[in-house]
């Protein structure tokens, strides 16, 4: 390992910019003539619009334009999409009802888009848009998805009539039913899975640009995935022909899943840019990041998990019904079907699953995929329910994790998935050392002396990344291939340009990529730079989601690599005056094998560009390559997280005392940056699992609007981490990398339960376990205890 | 319009504001200075923290007429030329961040913590005076790291954290 | 925000001449409450009469037995008063956990009290310690200046100049944050002087602050947390939001009291 190559923990190459405030981030632009776009919002969760008077908002002294959905209907521009098909039992697709740019004869949650005011300022903007009237017939709102389905409940789309997006399964029924007929112990359990807000701390932003001369378009805007923003742009929604549209992501200020999808506003400012003949710039208030971000989560399970008379896993049937919000953001279908129900077999050997998911409709915002995406839900159903079976037949829950771990690889689950490689019982073994699991009897006697009460709770999660291979995610439905590309331009004088599909929006790719690219080239780290998120440098890209920078964007860059070396052998061969299959490339220089004659990487590049020492018949002069890279499987980052809660019985206030966090990310490229994404991905879970949870009152409202009454985690919620890793290379990669950036959002959120649990001695705890919740769920136990 | 006279970062400025020109607007609008950065609508996030009269104040909430005379320092303020402060040196060297959104704030509030708790702080102190700072991306742990070796530093340069106030 | 119209005022008479001018204008203090409530346009004033740089209205001062507190005095600046942490630690410790620093660089104490936000921690202090709210017109009783939700005893056009506040023998104030807020989802300043004791609550009742008879009659037979055993608050009238119904509310009444109660003794 080199100081700058794989494995070593670089300082971040991005981070001076950062801290000496010269970030550019999406609202930090300012263009030439710039204007203000201000959306009015819907302020009921259902109602139709008879009309709208804008009349007042025109006629308002430096207000350029007040549209409305019927101006976008009019200019023929699209709706917004849902780029992956679901395909219900009966085989009938997924009822996709219309998701107009601005709401068109009905608005289905609070927030929704009404009407844009483009004006001089902000302030204008804003002024004028309160002189807007909105006739509207208010509607019976459904917020809450149980309601939803049931008969006779508001009809949010005509597509859906039971306000059912679809009924999908997934598994073998039969067998799974026989694994329960034969089963000596069956657990059973019902649980929520709290609707969350993603809330990066920018909040979305977007300035749509129009040049008259060229006819072509040009959007800001946080983005993490740019090139699949231009595409949806152009080939959905017809804004512009993709070579007329360019897509710049700058410095994105997190983005956690929510910066993934194609939203109204962005939409809008591009489409007004052009009627308006100047740039219209939005960036949303935290305020309307609340009612308008997409959401995460929001599930409702009953699992239920067969065991044989050694408390083995026979079979196990999950029934979820997930809230998809008032329409199907970009790639909510596919969280809470592909992405949830393959994971269901969690590290265990489970001979049978059945999975069925009944997506629904309601009058609040759209739910789409949030750090984890699916597999947090479904890492919360399996631990849990492990949890709960351990402690039903009265066995230890690690050993008996233990016992039903998973132990020869590649194991194919019943669910789709074939895990290719792994050792769930090293990271688990690692855990119990570093929480020193054999003296939490004695930490627990210490905690009751002063009156308060210490669980510990697991979390052997599983994950599959990468979203990939194309293929394999085309057969689920996806409307895209989950590839990745890069290219590798080498200049004349051997600095190096990597021009990635990836983003980068905190996950410090222009370091690690800049890592791998030292690593393999031998050249000093400050000869690189990596460049990202604008569709006219970069050819196509599919984004940063899923983990799947490391595992498919750097491999792909590590493919455009050896193709670079390949042409510098090539090169250096004739610089050399040898046969090319005697070039050796080693630190950073082109040699001939078993002699000292050599050039250095730089040299070798000199050569291809002036190409003075070879026909370019024979070779074509330059140094620059590009590569697609389509993985061969997801990747399965696994591992265990311990956690260990004091609660205080009076108050119910639950303290996160100790957290372990053993991972196996399989190869790792900067354990500096890897640490963080765990450390910020348990921030992320403890979250759920103790303070955060969007609420809708039943007017469809959504109290939790603001960080007033939304719970963000702060300092001195969370303690600090013990972050450890065990390795086993990914087999289905060049790197042997699988993927880190979510681990710690799946894992935490039934650790902190399955603690709190331990600690009150029955499971009656929802997410969040807010003081009051765990209060209530404390005198609970204390009346049962009482009773005994 | 009102007219406003104030120093940020060592240099004085003028100018005609109107009333409700909130001081981040103005330090990010009219002087573009956009390390200062706005999160929240609440005055809770602590992204837009700046430094007014050597005291840390949410410039979200607070009227840059409010400001005229005072002395102003932001995170662009804060490097001594091209020698970082040694408080975003901490931050770098510890991973004390990812996306950076909240860096400027976190940075501005630790530099007052020191000011006002000294060098030598402990975990559960920083953690406590965090308080008003949000980070989504860190989960904070690189952070408390940062600023506890960031005010070791700073007592080993006194002189250099008063003389960028 | 909307637009208004800013106006420094260089004395306190002048400030309420400018509020006599314009029924709608507003004082603006440090601005942490009424900057974010203009900024989601809650609310708009026409007129901003900025009281900060009036000479006199911020300051510590100890005269006789009780501190006096300008108006326009910082939480930071009462948080870290030499004066205030002698001869009532207690208010010095409930300053320094109102907010963040941020907020308590800015906030003071006069708006607090002015505003008496049902959440808010000051007012339990003057309510506990039988603080003087002294305005520019007159002398108002602490038991007599909060009058439930959002509403004290200020005349339209009244301004706070000072609050004095008698040091008491024993006090303590304990506070139970709102998980995201960070206001007081309870708090309760309890206070021992001589043969009195008030016992004081904050957060917890729909009505605003208010004194718990029940314990202070309890804590008069011996000022003891033991007192508390028993003695339970009412949950009527208590707030119930997503964050704590009112059953959970008068039940940390009754946590929050005993342990202030513990507290003041030193245990
Ligand atoms: C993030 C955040 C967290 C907070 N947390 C807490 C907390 O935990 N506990 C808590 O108690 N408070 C909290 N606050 C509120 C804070 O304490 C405010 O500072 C305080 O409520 C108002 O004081 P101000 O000086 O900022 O007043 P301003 O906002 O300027 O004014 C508030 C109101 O009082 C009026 N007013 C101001 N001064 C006077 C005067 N002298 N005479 C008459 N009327 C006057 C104003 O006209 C206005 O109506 C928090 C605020 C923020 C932003
Ligand atoms: S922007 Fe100032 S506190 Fe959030
Ligand atoms: S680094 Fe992204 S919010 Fe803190």
């Amino acid at each position: 390992m080199t100081a700058t190559g794989i494995g070593a923990p670089v300082r971040r190459r991005e981070d001076f910019r950062f801290i000496t405030g010269q970030g550019r981030y999406t609202d930090d632009i300012e263009r030439p003539g710039q204007t203000y776009a201000y959306f009015l919002r819907s302020p009921h969760a259902h109602a139709a619009i008879r009309s709208i008077d804008a009349a007042a908002a025109r006629a308002t002294p430096g207000v350029l334009a007040v549209l409305t959905g019927d101006d976008l209907a009019a200019d023929g521009v699209g709706g917004l999409i849902c780029g992956w098909m679901i395909h219900s039992k009966d085989g009938t697709p997924m009822k996709a009802g219309a998701h107009p740019a601005l709401a068109q004869g009905k608005v289905r949650y609070v927030g929704d888009h009404v009407a844009v005011v483009v004006a001089e300022t902000l302030a204008i903007a804003k002024d004028a848009a309160e002189k807007i009237v909105v006739d509207y017939q208010v509607l019976a709102p459904v917020v809450d998805m149980n309601a939803a389905v049931k008969k006779g409940a508001p009809v949010i789309h005509d597509v859906a009539p039971d306000n059912v997006v679809y009924d999908w399964h997934l598994g073998d029924k039969a067998a799974a039913d026989a694994a329960f007929a034969k089963a000596k112990h069956v657990t059973k359990i019902d649980l929520v899975n709290n609707r969350l807000v993603p809330n990066p701390m920018e909040t979305r932003a977007a300035i749509g640009e129009y040049d008259g001369g060229s006819e072509s378009f040009t959007l800001y805007t946080t983005s993490q995935n740019p090139h699949v923003a231009r595409l949806v742009l152009s080939a959905f929604i017809g804004i512009a022909p993709e070579h007329k549209l360019r897509v710049i992501a700058p410095d994105v200020g997190g983005g956690f899943g929510s910066k993934i999808f194609i939203y109204a506003e962005e939409t809008v400012c591009v489409w007004a840019a052009k009627k308006v003949g100047r740039p219209v710039k939005w960036t949303s208030d935290r305020t309307e990041a609340f009612l308008s971000d997409a959401h995460g989560r929001d599930h409702i399970t009953h699992a239920e998990l067969a065991l044989d008379d050694k408390g083995r896993m026979l079979g196990l049937r999950v029934k979820t019904k997930a809230n998809l919000g008032a329409y199907l953001s970009t790639f909510s279908s596919c969280v809470p079907t592909y992405l949830y129900a393959p994971l269901l077999s969690g590290q265990y050997d489970i001979p049978a699953i059945y999975c069925e998911v009944e997506g629904v409709y309601t009058n609040t915002a759209p739910v789409d995929a949030y750090r984890g995406a699916g597999r947090p839900e479904a890492t919360f159903v399996v631990e849990r329910i492990v949890e709960v079976a351990a402690r039903e037949i009265g066995q230890d829950p690690a050993a008996f994790r233990k016992k039903n771990f998973i132990r020869k690889f590649p194991h194919q689950t019943p669910v789709i998935m074939a895990y290719d490689t792994g050792d769930y019982a090293a990271s688990l073994d690692k855990a119990l050392e570093l929480i020193d699991y054999k003296n939490i009897g004695r930490r627990k006697r210490e905690s009751a002396r002063k009156g308060k009460m210490r669980g510990i709770g697991f979390s052997a999660y599983i994950e599959a990344c990468g979203i990939a291979p194309s293929a394999a995610v085309g057969s689920l439905g996806a409307g895209v291939g989950l590839w990745e590309s890069a290219e590798v331009r080498v200049n004349p004088v051997g600095t190096v340009e990597v021009l990635t599909g990836s983003h980068s929006h905190g996950q410090g790719h222009e370091t690690t990529f800049a890592q791998l690219v030292c690593d393999r080239l031998g050249i000093p780290i400050d000869q690189v730079s990596i460049v990202h998120g604008d569709t006219d440098k970069v050819q196509f890209g599919m984004g940063t989601y899923g983990s799947r920078s490391g595992a498919v964007g750097m491999s792909a860059i590590a493919k455009a690599l050896d193709k670079v070396i390949a042409k510098g052998k090539k090169v250096a061969a004739y610089a050399l005056e040898a046969s090319e299959a005697d070039i050796e490339f080693k630190d950073g220089r082109f040699g001939v094998a078993g002699t000292d004659k050599s050039l250095a990487f730089g040299e070798v590049a000199l050569q291809a560009y002036i190409a003075h020492k070879f026909s370019g018949q024979d070779l074509e002069p330059g140094l620059k390559e590009g590569a697609f890279y389509d993985p061969t499987n997801f990747t399965f980052p696994s591992g265990v997280h311990v956690c260990e809660v004091e609660i205080d019985p009076d108050t119910g206030v639950t303290r996160v005392d100790r957290w372990v966090a053993v991972d196996d990310f399989g190869v790792i490229i900067n354990p500096m940056i890897v640490e963080g994404q765990v450390h910020g991905g348990i921030a992320q879970g403890v979250g759920q699992a103790l303070l955060e949870g969007a609420h809708y009152d039943a007017s469809g409202q959504l109290v939790t609007a603001s960080y007033m009454d939304y719970c963000m985690p702060r300092a001195d919620d969370l303690p600090s981490f013990k972050v450890d890793h065990t390795t086993t290379p990914c087999p289905s990669n060049p790197l042997g990398i699988k993927g880190c950036g979510e681990a710690g959002a799946i894992a935490a959120p039934p650790a902190v339960i399955n603690a709190i649990t331990d600690a009150l001695g029955h499971e009656d705890v929802t997410m969040p376990a807010t003081p009051q919740v765990v209060w209530r769920a404390a005198r609970k136990a204390a009346f049962r205890t009482a009773a005994e | 319009m009102t007219t406003v006279t104030m120093t940020v970062n060592g240099k004085s400025v003028t100018a005609n504001v109107d009333p409700r020109t909130l001081l981040a607007q103005f330090v990010r609008e009219n002087l573009r200075l956009t390390g200062t950065h706005v999160g929240c609508d609440t005055s809770q996030c602590g992204a837009c923290v700046v430094h007014v009269d050597g005291r840390a104040v949410k410039s979200c909430t607070v009227l840059a007429v409010s400001c005229d005379g005072a002395s102003v320092t932001t995170i662009e303020g804060l490097a001594n030329g091209a020698e970082l402060h040694p408080m975003q040196a901490a931050f770098r060297e510890h991973h004390g961040l990812q996306c950076g959104f909240c860096t400027p704030g976190m940075i501005m509030s630790a530099v007052d913590i020191v000011n006002r708790k000294g060098h030598d702080l402990d975990e559960h102190t920083i953690r406590e005076e965090l308080e008003g700072n949000i980070c989504r991306c860190t989960g904070y742990h690189n952070i408390v790291k940062a600023v506890e070796a960031g005010a070791k530093a700073m007592g080993g340069t006194v002189a250099a954290g008063i003389a960028a106030e | 925000m909307y637009a208004f119209n800013y106006q420094r005022a260089k004395s306190v008479r002048q400030a309420a001449g400018l509020l006599a001018k314009n029924g709608e204008a507003k004082l603006l203090a440090g601005g942490q409450t009424l900057l974010p409530t203009m900024k989601q346009r809650l609310a708009s004033p026409p007129v901003l009469v900025d009281l900060a740089r009036i000479e006199g209205l911020a300051g510590i001062e100890r005269k006789g037995r009780a501190i006096v507190i300008g108006a326009m005095t910082k939480h930071a600046d009462v948080a870290t008063s030499t004066l205030v942490r002698e001869a009532i630690p207690a208010l010095a410790a409930l300053a320094e956990g109102i907010g963040d620093p941020a907020v308590r660089n800015r906030g003071t104490i006069g708006g607090s009290v002015a505003n008496n936000d049902p959440s808010a921690d000051y007012p339990a202090a003057c309510l506990a310690l039988g603080a003087t709210i002294v305005t520019n017109k007159r002398k108002i009783p602490a038991d007599e200046f909060f009058q439930g939700l959002f509403t004290t005893a200020l005349d339209e056009g009244e301004i706070i100049v000072k609050i004095a506040f008698p040091a008491p023998s024993k006090a303590a104030y304990v506070k139970f944050p709102n998980p995201a807020s960070r206001y007081a989802m309870v708090g309760v300043f309890v206070a021992k002087r001589g043969s009195e004791i008030r016992v004081a609550v904050t957060g917890a009742s729909s009505d605003g602050v208010f004194r718990w008879t029940a314990a202070e009659e309890a804590l008069r037979s011996r000022f003891n947390p033991k007192s508390l055993d028993g003695v339970a608050a009412s949950a009527d009238g208590m707030i119930s939001d997503i964050h704590g119904s009112a059953e959970y509310r008068a039940h940390l009444v009754g946590v929050m009291a005993k342990r202030a109660v513990s507290a003041a003794l030193g245990k």
